[in-house]
């Protein structure tokens, strides 16, 4: 629950069913975006929107990454059967961009523009209100020209209106200052209304009355939901590119997004010889960082938590998933599972730990043949009954298992996890 | 004596509960006699979707307490000008509104804010109404904090045996902000095995935009000076923990800073990572943890190589200060002891029944707090003792006297209304007195009666909503329903019901004020111009009445009002006054020697079936 991103395609789709509102009609924006994926052909969209065969395009990959041009996966000023054809090469190739290699899905297809002039205009928020960020110099290189951008500060109970835009305004030809100013005011109060967290055009360009904007980067606040769920539509919350989630992580995902607690799982490297199973958001971050901050990183299979006092089933689903993960290839050096977690303030121990020894005891077999050491360190409500259960499964199972309380650092188990591990190798 | 700006909590502090959790409540009044606190922390709780359910039964040590459950802020505001805390439980969805109303109290000086989830923009407009009122918010997105042997917020510090292992019921020397709150107990445990313990700990949440921030919580740990040294935990994400750099470098945090910011990790992730927290992600180099925990460095924070040093650094830092001298000693206390709810041994088990009107268990009966002496030997009179009982409180002369009017005017009503005529037929049985009073009794409801309430309820909704007598008739006959206290079997406009005219006749002359008999008189000129007898009634008269003299009182609003009389109290005045009646009617017949009663055949209409009607239906069997 954060600021995430949203496709150029929701974005502009949004601004289109709203500009005339917030401009008082005096900023239009006709809104002409298709979205080609495998399932929706420009084809199959071209019969509701007729411009995409009437008017000259532009086509680019709309999955959260910006630098298109760069990447070579820019097409403009092409006619239908043109995009058609590069649509159909680059649909569901894999591509790599920057550190994430991954699949080519969502198309953003518009009208080409034609720029006479390269405008940049960026909303972002800081504490005490939300930036407002203009420059002339708009186009690829605005980080580097970042010396060229203006920016005023909208107190956040301050209206647009009484705030003072002519440092801005200034910078365009005297004549455009007035359409300039209504089409700054109209972006600004939606960005704000509909609680996005970021909203940058990239180029843009406008004549009197008319918006054109040509790249757009946007994040919703998705804690909004429950206010604006209708402005925004059906708006979709992609993952990052590269990021395709994993059938356990969906699963988990989905486990997550039906129960009142938090249940997350990233699977970082699948033959990572350290696992872990931590309860609590600002533990698990640390224990991954532990891990890092001791060397053994690249060891790192998976970050993941669980809290906010998950039943015993869920717990059970969360560690089955994990433990069937860390059991599909051997490692010849053995792998270690740190069941980890800080002093719970609510959270049930004893009744997660039950979930857990369900899964120990369906895995128990595997986790033996794997040669997996298990390291518990948990403190909290009822931790006593938690870690004692845990402790007599381990050995009626006849599994390797170290278990701590809340007498021990909370990373120490890391450590001592680490170095067996690497004695053994 | 007033607090310094820089202590939010102290041992006197006390706060209101927004939202039904008694388990919250019960673990700061656990912490609190732990802590040897004098007094519970809590003052109030507020309920605004509950029932009317008056107070929240908890336990303070062993001793079972309530604490005062209201339906609106105002109220509990109001009641508590003392409390200047209001942790606020509301969920995500009502946090925002509900915390603008806290913050615009002007006794309030702290706001807690529980809920995860409530929007950026929301929240940053919370901060500026704070900024503007002076005000410290704690959170959103958070468990809290708490200040050992003094005070803490909510669900903080988690289950006693945590706070007994943590020491969290003395203060120690550790000031101490993290982003997490899940960490927070974590924390306080590992400072509390590496230095003398925690003097105050708080976790802001792990949103982008805290409601206070760190540097801000170091700041008053700078100025207190039972504070020697300071823990951060801070996070990958946002630029929270650089506002800490510059105040190292502008010398305006001097004591000890021992830093950690978490989320080193995230340079290992494939694509940008959102961790568990809102705030957690890192947009640009200077926003991960690697960059902020080598400029807290660089600054002079004391910053581990990894949070697995994090204790040893700390206890090297506490150490030195102790070698030299600058921090002394604490004697070590001995935390109350507390017995535990599921221990059937102890003594805390909570009660079924609770009085609140009446106490026979010290030297004297007590009527409401009034020894039964002074009730006697002051002279109260018949009123007054109802006024203790019922209302819990020595209502003034007037309207004691107008429940003796009613009681006296209701008393009875001759021997053939319902309650008089059952309990005449159930003397002539032969039953004994209880048995004779208690079938008139139970004929006392809608019809007979037992209209009080409802007409005061009636009445009052339809001035109150504003309604002319018109529409209110026409709303009443369009729901088709009879207007309770309206209409009489006997009495009319030409013979009118004299008791009426007393009550009537009271009500002019003692009240300076009669608003809703006034709205009464002009419904029936309404009601009489369709049939003559529908008159306002004697029930409807007092239930009229009695509304009319609560509000002149000035001690009850309006909401106090209707529940006095959902809960019946105004039928009471019927039963009552006519129980007069009905033992009277029962004596009269013992002393005549009543005989059995029969009903006499001819004033009975028999209209039986046919047999062969009442047979066809079951065929043979």
């Amino acid at each position: 629950m954060a600021q995430r991103g949203i496709r150029e395609y929701d974005a502009k789709r949004i601004l289109a069913r709203h500009i005339e509102r917030f401009s008082s009609g005096t900023v239009s924006y006709q809104g002409k975006v298709a979205l080609v994926t495998p399932e929706q052909s420009i084809e199959a969209l071209s019969k509701e929107l007729p411009w995409l065969k009437t008017e000259k395009l532009t086509v680019k990959p709309d999955q959260l990454f910006g630098k298109r041009g760069k990447h070579g996966l820019l097409l403009v000023e092409v006619d239908y059967d043109e995009a058609k054809r590069w649509l159909a090469e680059k649909m569901n190739t894999e591509v790599t961009i920057g550190n994430s290699r991954g699949k080519l899905t969502h198309f953003l297809v518009q009208p080409f523009i034609e720029l006479a002039k390269e405008y940049y205009l960026a909303f972002a928020g800081h504490r005490d209100g939300d930036y407002i960020h203009f420059s002339t110099a708009g186009g690829m290189d605005i980080e580097a020209n970042w010396d060229k951008v203006t920016t005023v500060s909208v107190p956040i109970d301050a209206t647009i209106e009484n705030v003072e835009l002519t440092p801005i305004l200034e910078l365009v030809r005297a004549e455009d200052r007035d359409a300039l100013k209504n089409v700054v005011t109209a972006l600004f109060r939606f960005y704000r209304e509909l609680h996005f967290g970021f909203l940058e055009y990239n180029p843009f360009t406008f004549t009197d009355g008319e918006f054109l904007p040509v790249d757009t980067v946007a994040r919703l606040d998705d804690t909004a939901q429950f206010l604006c769920s209708e402005d925004w539509g059906d708006v979709e919350f992609p993952v990052p590119f590269g990021r395709e989630l994993r059938a356990e992580e969906q699963y988990i995902k989905q486990l997550d997004e039906k129960s009142g607690s938090s249940l997350k799982l990233t699977i970082l490297n699948p033959q990572g010889r350290v696992w872990t199973m931590v309860a609590g958001g600002g533990a698990s971050v640390i224990y991954a960082d532990t891990v890092v901050d001791l060397g053994l990183g690249k060891e790192l299979a998976n970050y993941g938590e669980y809290s906010g006092n998950p039943t015993t089933d869920e717990t059970y689903a969360y560690a089955k998933t994990l433990l069937e993960l860390m059991t599909r290839e051997k490692a010849e050096t053995g792998k270690v599972l740190i069941i980890g977690g800080g002093i719970a303030n609510f959270t049930d121990v004893a009744k997660t730990f039950d979930g857990i020894i369900m899964a120990l005891e369906q895995y128990a077999a595997k986790l033996k043949e794997h040669g997996i050491k298990i390291y518990v360190r948990r403190g909290g409500p009822n931790y006593e009954a938690g870690l004692a259960k845990i402790r007599a499964a381990a050995e009626r199972l006849g599994l390797d298992m170290a278990v701590h309380g809340p007498d021990m650092h909370m990373t120490k188990v890391v450590r001592i996890a680490l170095t067996d591990l690497t004695e053994v190798a | 004596m007033a607090k310094p700006d820089y202590v939010l909590f102290d041992k006197k502090t006390t706060a209101i509960v927004f939202g039904n959790q008694q388990a919250a409540v019960q673990r700061m009044l656990d912490f609190d006699y732990l802590a040897g606190r004098a007094e519970p922390s809590v003052a109030a709780v507020i309920n605004p979707s509950g029932g009317r359910r008056e107070y929240m039964k908890v336990f303070f040590g062993s001793q079972e307490i309530m604490i005062p459950v209201y339906n609106t802020l105002e109220a509990a505001v109001e009641e508590h000008p003392d409390a200047d805390v209001v942790i606020n439980f509301a969920s995500f969805r009502s946090a925002y509104n509900v915390s603008r109303d806290v913050l615009m109290c002007p006794t309030i000086k702290t706001l807690a804010i529980i809920a995860e989830g409530v929007p950026e923009r929301q929240t940053r407009e919370l901060i500026a109404v704070a900024q503007q009122q002076g005000k410290w918010i704690i959170g959103p997105a958070t468990v809290g904090g708490f200040v050992p042997g003094a005070f803490k917020i909510g669900n903080a510090g988690g289950a006693l045996s945590n706070l007994i292992m943590s020491k969290l019921y003395r203060p120690g020397s550790v000031g101490f902000v993290s982003k997490s709150g899940g960490m927070l107990n974590e924390m306080a445990n590992m400072i509390s095995l590496n230095s003398d313990g925690v003097y105050e700990g708080m976790a802001i949440g792990g949103d982008k935009y805290p409601g206070s921030t760190l540097v801000e919580h170091l700041l008053r740990y700078e100025a207190n000076p039972e504070i020697k040294l300071m823990v951060v935990l801070g996070e990958v994400g946002g630029r929270d923990e650089y506002e800490i750099v510059d105040a190292l470098k502008a010398g305006k945090v001097t004591k000890p800073v021992i830093a950690w910011v978490t989320g080193t990790s995230a340079k290992i992730f494939p694509t940008a990572v959102q961790f568990g927290h809102a705030g957690a992600m890192a947009r640009g180099a200077a926003e991960t943890a690697d960059a902020k925990n080598a400029a807290l460095k660089e600054a002079g924070a004391f910053v581990p190589s990894s949070y697995d040093d994090f204790g040893d650094l700390i206890r090297r830092v506490y150490e030195d200060l102790k070698a030299n001298g600058k921090i002394e000693e604490r004697a070590e206390v001995e935390p109350r002891a507390i017995p535990v709810d599921y221990d059937p041994k102890s003594m805390r088990r909570p009660t079924n029944i609770v009085s609140t009107i009446s106490d026979d268990r010290g030297e004297e009966l007590v009527y409401a707090g009034v020894p039964i002496s002074k009730v006697i030997r002051e002279g109260f009179s018949v009123g007054d003792v109802i006024s203790l009982l019922w209302f819990k409180r020595r209502l003034p002369k007037y309207v004691t006297d107008f429940l003796e009017l009613a009681l006296r005017i209701t008393a009875d009503h001759g021997p053939c209304v319902s309650a008089a005529h059952n309990a005449i037929v159930t003397a002539s049985a032969g039953k004994d007195l209880t048995a004779a009073v208690a079938s008139g009794v139970l004929t006392i409801g809608p019809r007979f009666g037992g209209a009080i309430d409802d007409a005061a309820r009636y009445f009052k909704d339809a001035l109150e909503r504003g309604l002319t007598a018109r529409r209110f008739v026409d709303e009443m006959k369009a729901k088709n329903i009879n207007i309770p206290g309206i209409g009489h079997r006997v009495k009319s406009v030409q013979n009118p019901d004299m008791r009426v005219k007393l009550l009537e006749e009271w009500a002019f002359t003692n009240l300076p004020k009669h608003e809703l008999l006034d709205f009464a008189l002009e419904v029936e000129q309404i009601t009489t111009a369709k049939r003559n007898n529908l008159i306002l009634n004697v029930d409807g008269c007092v239930g009229i009445v009695f509304v009319d003299i609560l509000r002149s009182t000035g001690i009850y609003s309006e909401e106090e009002i209707d529940e006095i009389i959902s809960i019946g109290t105004l039928n009471g005045i019927f039963v009552l006054g006519r129980t007069i009646g009905m033992i009277g009617h029962y004596l009269d017949q013992k002393r005549l020697h009543s005989r059995l009663y029969r009903h006499p055949w001819d004033d009975v209409l028999y209209m039986l079936p046919k047999e062969d009607e009442v047979l066809k239906y079951r065929g043979s069997d």
